[in-house]
């Protein structure tokens, strides 16, 4: 056996660049994953930076309205697709395999595959700016018929669009594959570490979701070029069509970018609380509700397109209903919390951030989901506000606890923890400057979406401005306090974390070898 | 090459996957550029489409390679069957959003048009019926009769899926002569189907006057067939590269997984022409 | 050590920061609204936010006593339950009764916020990219507001007024007291007709009429602003409303149909090249200058320059037929025919021939355009 690992070593597996391009591993692919992650959003976030200049004061002072939508309309997609959910799929890379004790993916080639789609479909995006008439100014959920209006720029976002799509669905097969498939003996279903679980749970929803937004700016490019009247009343369509179609994926959408984030969750507070997690079931169980109720609630983003109201009625309820589940998941999460022996370290401090300004912006979804509040609220900086809770504090801080939970298992060094805390106080005190003013200023009326704004909204949109520099630096100290434990961290113990308990950590050693169980490992 | 000592066959690195990005990446941007009457596109499409069948031989190609060196296992089989029923599951979610397109359509936006304020202000004369073009298309069209062609097609297709149950049958009592026939059979009619869909465009562009821009119903009549059309010609793509396999001798009675996942690529693609049939041509 | 009493301090900023938001006069909830509806919606939000808070604080509370109690560095030790059925049913069905709670009120206040039924007048509200067209169904009334703001507020050369970005030149004026329905459509693309204080949003679908209404209960002027994203000025389309007494709004509406508007022109007059550019100037600014700009420049490649430009400086028919009849090759250059009336095409169309740095010193009559339309 180690003969024929020589062999193929010296033999098939190339170096440099060209490892990186052909690699079927699970881990390599994770890395690259991460980071082209991580570069999305450091793209992603300097145009969000450009849209808070613009917004620092009333006026027209750095760019012009209709590249100012281009902005929004790039950020809203590239943080989407380019930075959180290829995020957790390079989590679900690394740590599927070596939490269920299988040697890698189902389908190594096609996880390659899926990442290299990846970087196509960015460089549409970014291309998209410097086409004739610049990229699509639509805002990211492309409503029909301003689609029809834009130049070319429309038609790169609609294709990278479909290639995201793509990867996303061969990544959920392979990650459905292989969590059916390739499990260690022993480890049964209701053993799994709920980060696999909810992993599963997102995979479905993705296989279910993308192909319907494939469909929707399918039918939009076939409208701008081939005379179809999809969404133009003229020939019987309808413009609402298309926002029932796109939130028919859009929703679920939200749920495939909070479900792996609570999988992470869901690992790192009983390791630093150092005791189990509550109610391991219904937390599987609660995860399948709020999937399957995400399919079911989409027009709740178009209570004001002038639906029957006996529809409006049932999406209200069919919303509302989800914070049941979702509040079955916090709770179970501070009862793990509950009489632990709690320490905490930077994962657990972003763990616990998570906790606290993901229920906010649950609860503003609440209050969202109220059809007459949101008749008020709608298109307005109170839905911005709203998603960037759920979303960066939610999502995105998970993400960073995860990085820096399993940081030491991926490369065996440890990051540095002092600065790590800074990370944590500097990213959680910008981020409410930058988007807690924001509910204020949906309440008093101001849409999203414009470049300019009246004078009443001037204190507001300057603190939130401030706040998102300060909160766009505190990641270059996230990018330094990675490269520092990459390249001079200290050597991280065997098992660094008292409470972790999962296979990655008990029967893998730390750094984690390239390939993870040659043999299965046996799970009583 | 490495098959660990649980008996998991794990590929070793490959170079398909990039090419299969460089293809798609080609083909989008080309696909953009024609679309605007940009100079370059078509050549930029056909160079992308090129690198995707070198891609899809080669990689295809890889892989009945190690199946046939026996390379795969029962877990490797059981992988497959996971991943083919889920891509098929996907494919039905991309055809749902159409058909919601045309629920959506014939079921509430052409009533609203007529019905109400709307009619009475932006409409006036527009009366709901389908199939209809629209309150502001004024060429007329013929919608497709149900009883004619479709019908003849339906009755091909559902038929190519009994062929290609026997020839499936034949495979597993390793009556291999059967099989070849019954393939070959299978995708004689899966041509035909084609054939006659094609014609059946032609028919409707050249007599009848529908036409893809002929509002809500012409929209998701061709785009439903032609997605459907689209599917069908890979399937038979399919069909034909595993009918060259067959007569090559691949395949054994008890493992053949390349065949069964065809086999239900080819069912899927009957099934949606039933639902099609039914919504589009028939009701 | 650094890192506690940096925290602290950032802990006292921003506490401060919250104080002296608090005693200012800072918007902070829902404006108080004008309509009956509105307070039914304004009290909804308050119920709601109630709840909310009273959750949070309940269930942080029990993290944060956790955080403090719980942990290693107090030599707590861990235990280790991790499951009861009990609390976690009562945490599933609770919930359920508390939201049970609040889609009452909510369901009411929806019902009656889509009862659009016997209203007192219909107002037909249409979107233009950017501008709102009002039609008054029962009145016979009928005109377009757009931004009132000059551009050189917005770009900064001039001091911004009060009312900066929500002022139009035309406002809507309706009675006090009256249930006003109001009927939305399009002309391009989605907009959505928004006054925070009158309580209604509606969106605007081309093709599609949907309803809204709100009665006001006081006079007053009320702004708004468009709230569905609809190309480059979405930012630039505000919404006035005025409402007056009864009495007012009948003299207004008087005075709208003996003015007739610039609609009304003398048939056997000829106009003068400078007559027509001046009123020209009027209608360019509330309905061109948003593309083609106040200089004329436009914005190539999109919107292409009428300073010197092909059609604006070519053949006069061919100038017509593009503001009546719009582009062929770009919709976004609609046919201007149908909201414009003939004095105003014609005035428009001398005065970027001879203003913008133009000066070809045609002109066109409006009898002309009447000629074109057939
Ligand atoms: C991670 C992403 C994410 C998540 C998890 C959510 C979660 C929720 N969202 Fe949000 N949402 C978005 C992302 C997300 N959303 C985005 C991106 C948009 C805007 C898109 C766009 O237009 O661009 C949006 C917009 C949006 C709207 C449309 C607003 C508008 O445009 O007018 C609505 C309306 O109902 C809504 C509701 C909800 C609700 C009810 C939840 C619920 O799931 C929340 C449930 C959680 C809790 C309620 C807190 C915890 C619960 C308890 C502690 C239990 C006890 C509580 C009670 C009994 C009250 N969201
Ligand atoms: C998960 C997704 C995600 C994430 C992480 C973010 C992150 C941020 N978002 Fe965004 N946002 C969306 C998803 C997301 N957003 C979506 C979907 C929309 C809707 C789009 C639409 O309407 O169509 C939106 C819209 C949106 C708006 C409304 C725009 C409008 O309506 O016109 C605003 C405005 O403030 C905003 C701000 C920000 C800010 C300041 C951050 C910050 O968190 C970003 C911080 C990151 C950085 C700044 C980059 C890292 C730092 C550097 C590269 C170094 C350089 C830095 C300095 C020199 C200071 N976002
Ligand atoms: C929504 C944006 C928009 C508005 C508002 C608009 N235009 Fe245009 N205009 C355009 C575009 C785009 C074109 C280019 C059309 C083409 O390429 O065929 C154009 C072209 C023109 C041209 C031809 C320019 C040339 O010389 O080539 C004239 C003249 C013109 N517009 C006049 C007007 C007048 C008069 C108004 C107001 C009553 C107006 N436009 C309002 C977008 C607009
Ligand atoms: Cu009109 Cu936004
Ligand atoms: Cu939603």
């Amino acid at each position: 056996m180690e003969a024929v690992h020589e062999h193929d070593h010296s033999h098939d597996h190339p170096t440099g660049l060209m490892r990186w391009v052909t690699t079927t591993n699970h881990k390599d692919i994770g890395t690259m994953y991460l980071w082209f992650s991580f570069a999305m959003f450091m793209v992603g976030g300097v145009m969000a930076l450009i849209i808070r200049t613009e917004l620092f004061q009333p006026g027209l002072q750095v760019v012009q309205p209709e590249f100012f939508n281009q902005m929004t309309t790039l950020h809203g997609l590239i943080m989407v697709f380019g930075a959180i959910m290829p995020a957790f799929v390079g989590f679900a890379n690394w740590q599927i395999p070596m939490m269920i004790g299988a040697p890698d993916m189902a389908f190594p080639r096609m996880n390659n595959w899926s990442f290299w789609l990846l970087p196509p479909a960015g460089t549409l995006l970014v291309l998209s700016m410097f086409v004739p008439g610049g990229s699509a100014g639509v805002g990211w959920t492309m409503y029909a018929p301003l689609t029809v209006q834009q130049g070319m720029g429309m038609d790169l976002v609609i294709f990278a669009v479909h290639i995201l799509g793509m990867s996303s669905i061969m990544g959920s097969i392979n990650i459905v594959t292989t969590i059916l498939n390739l499990r260690a003996p022993g480890m049964t279903m209701m053993k799994m570490p709920l980060f696999v679980w909810t992993w599963l749970i997102t995979a479905y929803l993705l296989i279910a979701a993308m192909p319907v937004l494939a469909g929707a700016v399918t039918m939009t490019l076939t409208d701008r070029h081939f005379g179809t009247h999809f969404f133009n009343a003229a020939g019987g369509g309808d413009p609402v069509l298309f926002q029932h179609i796109f939130w028919f994926f859009g929703h679920p959408e939200v749920y495939i970018i909070a479900i792996p984030a609570f999988g992470v969750i869901s690992q790192v507070i009983p390791a630093f609380s150092r005791k189990p997690l509550f109610g391991y079931a219904s937390m599987v169980y609660a995860t399948a509700s709020i999937a399957i109720l995400s399919f079911l609630v989409w027009a709740h983003h178009m209570y004001t397109v002038g639906m029957p109201v006996e529809a409006q009625l049932y999406y209200m309820f069919a919303t509302m209903l989800i914070a049941v589940p979702t509040g079955v998941k916090v709770f179970n999460w501070v009862a793990t919390m509950w009489k632990g022996s709690m320490t905490f370290e930077t994962p657990m401090l972003f763990a616990i951030g998570f906790l606290f300004l993901f229920t906010l912006g649950g609860f503003t979804g609440l209050v969202l989901a109220l059809t007459p509040v949101d008749v008020q609220l709608h298109d307005t900086y109170y839905v911005v506000a709203h998603f960037h809770y759920v979303m960066v504090a939610g999502a995105l801080f998970s993400a960073f606890a995860g990085v820096y939970f399993w940081l030491p298992k991926w490369i065996g060094k440890m990051y540095d923890e002092t600065l790590g805390k800074w990370h944590f106080w500097l990213s959680i005190i910008f981020f409410n400057l930058t988007f807690f003013v924001q509910h204020f200023l949906g309440l008093a009326g101001m849409p999203r979406r414009i470049p300019d704004y009246s004078l009443q909204f001037a204190d507001f949109n300057m603190i939130s401005s401030i706040g998102a520099f300060g909160f766009g630096l505190s990641q270059l100290l996230f990018l330094y306090i990675l490269i520092k434990a990459i390249r001079s961290g200290e050597k991280a113990p065997e098992k660094p974390w008292d409470g972790a308990d999962t296979l990655e950590w008990t029967h893998l050693p730390t750094p984690a070898p390239y390939h993870s169980f040659e043999t299965p490992p046996t799970v009583k | 090459m490495s098959t660990q000592p649980g008996g998991y066959y794990l590929p070793s690195p490959s170079h398909w996957p990039i090419f299969g990005s460089i293809a798609l990446f080609l083909m989008a941007f080309g696909g953009v550029l024609m679309m605007n009457g940009a100079g370059g596109g078509t050549a930029t499409l056909v160079v992308g489409v090129l690198v995707m069948i070198y891609m899809l031989v080669g990689w295809f190609g890889t892989v009945i390679g190690e199946s046939e060196s026996g390379k795969y296992n029962k877990q490797v089989d059981v992988s497959f069957r996971w991943g083919m029923s889920w891509f098929i599951f996907s494919e039905v979610m991309f055809f749902a959003a159409f058909f919601g397109a045309l629920f959506y359509m014939r079921v509430l936006s052409v009533p609203w048009l007529a019905d109400a304020d709307t009619a009475a202000l932006l409409w006036p004369g527009f009366t709901a019926e389908w199939p209809a073009s629209g309150p502001a298309i004024a060429e007329q069209f013929t919608p497709m009769g149900a009883w004619g062609l479709p019908a003849i097609n339906t009755a091909i297709l559902l038929t190519s899926g009994v062929t290609i149950t026997i020839a499936h049958w034949a495979l597993k009592e390793n009556k291999r002569s059967t099989l070849n026939w019954f393939m070959f059979l299978t995708i004689a009619l899966g041509l035909t189907f084609i054939a006659v869909q094609a014609y059946e465009y032609g028919h409707a562009y050249k007599d009848l006057n529908l036409t893809l821009e002929s509002g809500a119903y012409g929209a998701t009549f061709f785009m439903l067939t032609g997605f459907h059309g689209f599917h069908v010609t890979v399937g038979t793509i399919m069909l034909i590269v595993i009918w060259l396999r067959c007569l090559k001798g691949h395949f054994k009675p008890e493992n053949h997984f390349g065949f069964e996942g065809v086999a239900w690529y080819w069912h899927f693609v009957d099934v949606v022409w039933l639902g099609l049939f039914v919504f589009v041509y028939w009701l | 050590m650094r890192l506690k009493a940096f925290s602290r301090l950032l802990f006292l900023a921003t506490a401060m920061l919250m104080a002296g938001l608090a005693s200012a006069e800072y918007q902070l909830n829902l404006k108080p609204a004008k309509t009956a509806l509105g307070e039914a919606v304004y009290d909804l939000h308050t119920l709601v936010m109630i709840i909310i808070t009273v959750i949070f604080i309940g269930v942080f509370g029990f993290m944060f006593y956790a955080i403090f109690k719980h942990r290693k560095s107090v030599g707590h030790q861990a235990a280790h339950f991790h499951e009861n059925t009990t609390v976690e049913i009562v945490w599933t069905v609770i919930p359920v009764f508390i939201l049970i709670g609040l889609a009452w009120p909510a369901t009411k206040a929806l019902l009656e916020m889509r009862d659009t039924s016997a209203p007192d007048m219909t107002i037909k509200v249409t979107g233009y990219q950017w501008k709102w067209g009002y039609e008054y169904l029962d009145d016979d009334v009928k005109f377009y507001s757009s931004l009132a703001t000059p551009r050189d507020q917005i770009q900064g050369d001039a001091e911004k007024g009060e009312h900066y970005l929500l002022e139009v030149d035309k406002p809507l004026v309706v009675p006090v007291g009256k249930k006003v329905r109001i009927l939305t459509t399009a002309n391009d693309v989605l907009h959505a007709w928004y006054v925070p204080e009158l309580a209604v949003k509606q969106d605007a679908i081309p093709g599609f009429i949907r309803d809204t209404w709100f009665q006001a209960e006081e006079t007053g002027t009320f702004r708004g602003q468009c709230a569905e994203l609809c190309g480059k000025e979405h930012g630039f389309m505000p919404i006035v409303v005025n409402v007056v007494s009864e009495d007012d709004y009948k003299i207004w509406v008087a005075e709208q149909k003996s003015a007739g508007g610039a609609a009304a022109y003398d048939p056997g007059k000829t106009y003068s090249v400078a007559e027509l550019t001046s009123a020209g100037e009027a209608v360019y600014k509330a309905h061109c200058v948003a593309c083609h700009q106040p200089n004329g420049s436009g914005m190539p490649p999109t919107f292409p320059a009428l300073t010197g430009g092909m059609i604006s400086t070519g053949p006069i028919a061919n100038h017509l037929d593009i503001v009546l009849n719009g582009s062929k090759k770009n919709p976004m250059m609609a046919a201007f025919g149908a909201q414009l009336s003939d004095m105003e095409i014609a005035a428009v169309v001398t005065y970027e021939r001879n203003a913008l740095g133009n000066s070809l010193g045609d002109s066109l009559q409006p009898g002309e355009v009447a000629a074109a339309r057939k």
